[in-house]
């Protein structure tokens, strides 16, 4: 009996700390959901990987009390959700992070995400990211690499 | 003329009443982005102030009803525009629209023969159906956002129409518009085509003694997302040139829309729309306040 559940253990992936562990899938880069940018044009206009960390740490301050979106946080693990969102960000954003998290598609199923919860989460963003003091025009480049993803995080 | 303006305000009012009332059960407004409703062009439609853009109006998404109001003055250099509509957009699919535009020909009315101040009159009651693709969010695909839409105009000078050769008082225009926003960009493009016999948006009747069949007319915006709150953008419009007693070109406007807050949106514009009525080049401001959910 013990030796089952030591397999079993042993089969899950590495949970990293403070975080709760998910089921199993395949790592890779292509579940960012977009190609990053060339360059260190955008990492520079986003402060690198610490303008990053600090628009991430802001933007999920503010999605998990936003009235309009806060329910569908409560039942997530907002530390996974503020690694990975990093991670992703910043492999757009060619800072040379490796995105670890599962596809758009699958790490938002079933929360019946709705048109307008996109909205306001790319309202937080914006926020985040004036904040960070990052001009206007770099904001709009990387919310166009972002915008399609709405695609597979709505569900009808 | 009053009880008509007064007419206009109560549907607009109406309008309003109506989608903020409209709470179905899983029905929610707001989610749209700042700007992205567009502003209220001349004949009512969701779009620039010269053209009609495939977009819808409102803040709402696919889950709700969103609606605005405007009231828009346009002075010319011999005539005024004005005009107040409300409009609503249903589930970001639907928009339908009513606007009541007043032509007030001042000084130059009494050169026309017509007396000082007389005013051309009209309502146009018009419907916008979105039919393919998200002008915002699709922004790996080249495809726009597109629309058809018709707009049913009603001038209320059938006499003088006729009489400087207009063939009908009542009209109706059908378009497609395809808007596109490149955010990569930060650029917002419109290009629609305009089956229409309108002279002078209709204010001069339909058809002419020159012209009178439908021939597609061109409108296009070209506008910057500045800022988060400003678009500044250049349109041009072509219009028919159906009547022998006067010519009628193109216009052009030079617009800047400010969201002053989430719902309100100022737009001002440098507009040359062109000889109207024998009166060479009529430019001048565009303001227009549109009031939005």
């Amino acid at each position: 009996m013990l030796s089952i559940i030591l397999a079993a253990a042993a089969a899950v992936q590495t949970v990293p700390p403070g975080e709760e562990p998910v089921e199993r899938y395949t790592q890779s880069n292509a579940n960012a959901g977009a190609k990053p940018f060339s360059g260190d044009e955008m990492l520079k206009a986003f402060h690198g990987r610490d303008g990053i960390n600090r628009i991430v740490d802001d933007l999920v301050d503010h999605l998990v009390v936003d009235k309009r979106i806060a329910d569908i946080f409560k039942a997530q693990d907002v530390v996974r959700l503020r690694r990975t969102l990093k991670e992703q960000f910043c492999f757009i954003l060619n800072g040379g992070c490796d995105y670890s998290g599962r596809t758009m598609k699958e790490a938002h199923k079933d929360l019946g995400i709705q048109s307008a919860d996109v909205g306001a989460l790319v309202e937080n963003l914006q926020a985040a990211m004036r904040k960070e003091g990052v001009p206007w025009f770099a904001q709009n480049r990387f919310l166009a690499k972002l915008a399609p993803m709405k695609r597979d995080t709505v569900e009808r | 003329m009053r009880t008509v303006k007064t007419y206009a305000v109560t549907i607009a009012i109406a309008l309003l009443a109506a989608a903020s009332s409209a709470h179905a059960d899983e029905m929610r407004s707001g989610g749209k982005l700042v700007l992205t409703g567009g502003v209220t062009s001349v004949e009512g439609a969701a779009g620039g102030g010269l053209a009609t853009w495939a977009v819808i109006t409102g803040n709402e998404t696919d889950a709700g009803i969103g609606a605005s109001v405007n009231i828009t003055d346009v002075p010319l250099t011999d005539f005024n525009l004005t005009a107040i509509g409300g409009k609503i957009g249903w589930r970001d699919r639907v928009e339908v629209s009513f606007q009541h535009i007043t032509f007030d020909t001042r000084k130059a009315g009494a050169a026309l023969g017509l007396g000082r101040n007389f005013r051309f009159d009209q309502n146009v009651i018009g419907a916008k159906v979105r039919i393919i693709g998200d002008a915002v969010y699709d922004q790996d695909r080249i495809l726009p956002q597109i629309a058809i839409g018709v707009q049913y105009k009603l001038a209320n000078q059938g006499a003088i129409i006729r009489a400087v050769g207009g063939r009908q008082s009542r009209g109706t225009d059908f378009y497609v518009a395809a808007t596109k926003v490149v955010l990569s960009k930060s650029l917002v493009l419109d290009a629609t085509m305009r089956l229409t016999k309108a002279n002078q948006f209709g204010l001069l009747g339909f058809g002419g003694d020159k012209v009178d069949r439908y021939r597609p007319q061109f409108e296009g915006s070209a506008a910057v997302l500045l800022t988060p709150r400003l678009v500044i953008g250049a349109e041009y419009r072509s219009k028919p040139d159906n009547l022998g007693f006067a010519r009628e070109q193109g216009g052009y406007d030079l617009f800047a829309a400010w969201s002053l807050m989430r719902n309100i949106t100022l737009t001002a514009a440098y507009t040359d729309l062109g000889d109207i009525a024998t009166f060479r080049s009529q430019r001048g401001a565009f303001l227009s306040l549109q009031g939005g959910f």
